[in-house]
């Protein structure tokens, strides 16, 4: 009889939990993919359709329950991590979270190590390491520990030394505090000057790596392009001497600077070619017909202040009055000879580029 | 893009502070986002940014103005504002009558934009239009994906990653369980998105999980995706790499079974076996007379008593 009675007492007790977990647990198809480190659950399951296709308050009632249903699960989740009181017994209730797992892309690219400074190349190869010194010295004067340099350091005050001694092989009249003096001056500005080679150094070597030499949405300027094809066609193995060239490139060694300096011909050397451009010269100017050819002169010049004007206008948001220098430039004629025009020619869109703008 | 192309030195530490703040880290700081106004925005979609920005302080910045811009053909501007501002996620409102109620949501890499999808609202409840009490400002929200389209189509993976990437707030190594108060849940049914917030009750249970109830709260949008414009593969890639300097050192010559058991590897040299340190056995130890018969010519030595 008690053990039938206990046997109910049991069956109920079970019932009971049964239900209490049934409150609890939720029932899906395809178990959902968490990523707890980042509070994110994934339902595989595709939503019943049908049921959310009529707009109006039952898909909002349906689409509730099936976050509650998914949010139950996440939560659940989330109440089987390591916990801890913070902060004491009373604290409340912290959950440690996992690293996220899910993989995001970063914000910027990881950063670069800086290349090693002259001394630390040194020291690599000679095999030197760093000594740990004491942050403290013992002063015998004073009796007591003493930091090794700043305020109140060991040895005393190097501004208050009252005695100098003459070194053996030194001039009797030189002035010895002078001589400390400039020396700790000059040390001073070398090592100011190492520092800043460094600095300059590993700058130039952050800045120069062209990890990706192209825009990368594809909205390449026409200068980049250019810049991109030059060091494309010198990265060959005979530095670009034998590849071939587009039709209407001219044909001519790759300059290191990009044709940003000026070149000039020498004084005395082609007396052929001096003589071939005097007479030409006086060919030009003995003939009748004009060597300034007007259209072409004013067409460069319309364009050019087309160009500034739209320039100007989307500038004008930003900045009150124009900060341009409008450069007068002439156009030359047609007839004069191509390297010569190459070469005195000055980039027209130049004025606008080399304004500054102000910051937004 | 000249003036913040120039290296700035600093002259104070408080500059020096500011700019180590933006320079590229191991670990990285929490992502922000610039909630920027097109030419024509209308007021469901500045509503839609403001309450955006609400959700996301503060690692947000809602910029007041109009910019008359447009994300799709012409990036440089929005790059500006990145570079401005130290943001690398966006969100831009315009209205057209082409594309009504338009809401383009991307994320820039290195200041240069990588991914950009547009989104059209069809429907949206804001903050201020559900009268029930709201959570407070910066909860970290629990996100849930629910549909398989979110796992089969490319763009809708694409835009499954910027959502978690937008909404995730800051990284935490452990969390308060009684603030689980806000939940995101996102549906793609239909070729539409539903996007609806709740406020989470945790009611008690019998047992230790509590039971959940779901309260209807601030903005809920439905969606559907317009164009896009996903950054190449390789681009992509690049963006994912980690530093090797983050991943998890690995434990050498520890190894667990199935069963849970730590298994640990010790390396010894080569032992000689006969001369081992083992326990002194008193009655093996070897007698004088079977020591003097293994001896040759030896004589034996005296006994000692016993």
């Amino acid at each position: 009889m008690a053990a039938a009675r206990v046997e109910d007492v049991l069956a109920a007790a079970e019932e009971q939990e049964a239900e209490k977990r049934r409150s609890v647990t939720v029932e899906k198809e395809l178990e959902l993919e968490f990523d707890l480190g980042n509070l994110l659950a994934l339902d595989r399951n595709p939503p019943p359709a049908a049921g959310l296709r009529g707009a109006g308050p039952r898909r909002e009632a349906q689409l509730r329950a099936l976050a509650r249903d998914n949010t139950q699960l996440l939560v659940a989740r989330l109440w089987q991590l390591p916990a801890e009181r913070a902060g004491g017994p009373g604290g409340p209730l912290v959950a440690r979270l996992p690293e996220p797992a899910f993989r995001l892309p970063r914000e910027k690219p990881p950063p670069r190590p800086r290349p090693p400074t002259r001394w630390e190349q040194f020291a690599r190869l000679k095999g030197i390491r760093r000594r740990k010194r004491t942050a403290l010295v013992w002063d015998e004067q004073a009796k007591e520990w003493r930091r090794r340099w700043g305020y109140r350091r060991a040895g005393g005050d190097p501004a208050r030394a009252w005695l100098a001694e003459v070194p053996a092989g030194a001039d009797p009249q030189e002035d010895q505090f002078a001589r400390l003096r400039r020396e700790k001056r000059e040390r001073v500005a070398r090592n100011e000057l190492n520092r800043l080679r460094n600095l300059a150094r590993a700058h130039r070597a952050a800045t120069t790596v062209p990890a990706a030499p192209l825009h990368p949405t594809g909205h390449q300027s026409r200068e980049e392009l250019g810049h991109v094809a030059r060091v494309a066609r010198v990265s060959t193995a005979s530095l670009g001497r034998f590849q071939p060239r587009l039709p209407k490139e001219p044909a001519e060694p790759p300059s290191r600077s990009g044709g940003k300096k000026r070149r000039f011909e020498p004084l005395l050397g082609n007396l052929a070619a001096e003589r071939g451009r005097q007479l030409e010269l006086l060919r030009d100017m003995n003939s009748k017909k004009p060597v300034l050819d007007i259209t072409r002169a004013v067409n460069k010049q319309l364009r050019q202040e087309e160009a500034e004007a739209a320039a100007a206008k989307g500038k004008k948001q930003s900045q009150r009055g124009k900060r341009g220098r409008r450069r007068q430039h002439v156009g030359r004629s047609g007839k004069k000879s191509g390297a010569r025009r190459q070469q005195q020619q000055r980039p027209a869109g130049s004025g606008t580029s080399s304004s500054k703008r102000k910051k937004a | 893009m000249d003036a913040l192309d120039r290296v700035v030195k600093p002259k104070t530490k408080r500059a020096k502070r500011f700019l180590e703040k933006r320079e590229p880290k191991l670990k990285e700081n929490t992502k922000n986002a610039m909630l920027i106004k097109g030419g024509n925005a209308n007021l469901t979609v500045t509503e839609v940014l403001k309450d955006i920005y609400a959700v996301k302080k503060p690692f947000a910045v809602l910029y007041k103005k109009k910019n008359i811009t447009r994300p799709f053909e012409d990036q440089t501007s929005l790059e500006f504002f990145s570079k401005k501002s130290d943001c690398s996620l966006f969100l831009f409102g315009s209205h057209n009558k082409k594309r009504p109620n338009n809401l383009i949501i991307g994320r820039m890499f290195d200041y240069h934009v990588l991914d950009m999808i547009e989104l059209g609202i069809e429907k949206f409840v804001s903050l201020k239009d559900v009268k029930n009490s709201k959570c407070p400002e910066g909860t970290k929200p629990m996100l849930i994906f629910a549909g398989d389209m979110f796992e089969v189509n490319e763009e809708y993976r694409r835009l499954k990653s910027l959502l978690i990437d937008f909404f995730r707030g800051p990284s935490v190594p452990s969390i308060r369980l009684a603030g689980l108060e806000y939940v995101l849940h996102f549906t793609a049914v239909d070729g539409k998105i539903y996007m609806r917030s709740y406020k989470v009750l945790l009611k008690k249970s019998g047992c230790k999980i509590p039971r959940i109830e779901l309260e209807e709260m601030g903005p809920s949008l439905d969606l559907v995706m317009r164009r896009t414009h996903l950054a190449s593969d390789d681009l992509y890639k690049l963006s994912l790499k980690q530093p090797k300097a983050l991943k998890p050192k690995k434990k050498k010559n520890i190894s667990h079974d199935v069963f849970g058991t730590t298994y640990g590897r010790i390396h010894m040299q080569k032992q000689d076996l006969g001369k081992l340190q083992t326990r002194k056995m008193k009655g093996l130890k070897k007698r004088p007379a079977e020591k003097s018969a293994e001896d040759s010519g030896v004589s034996p030595k005296k006994s000692k008593s016993a």
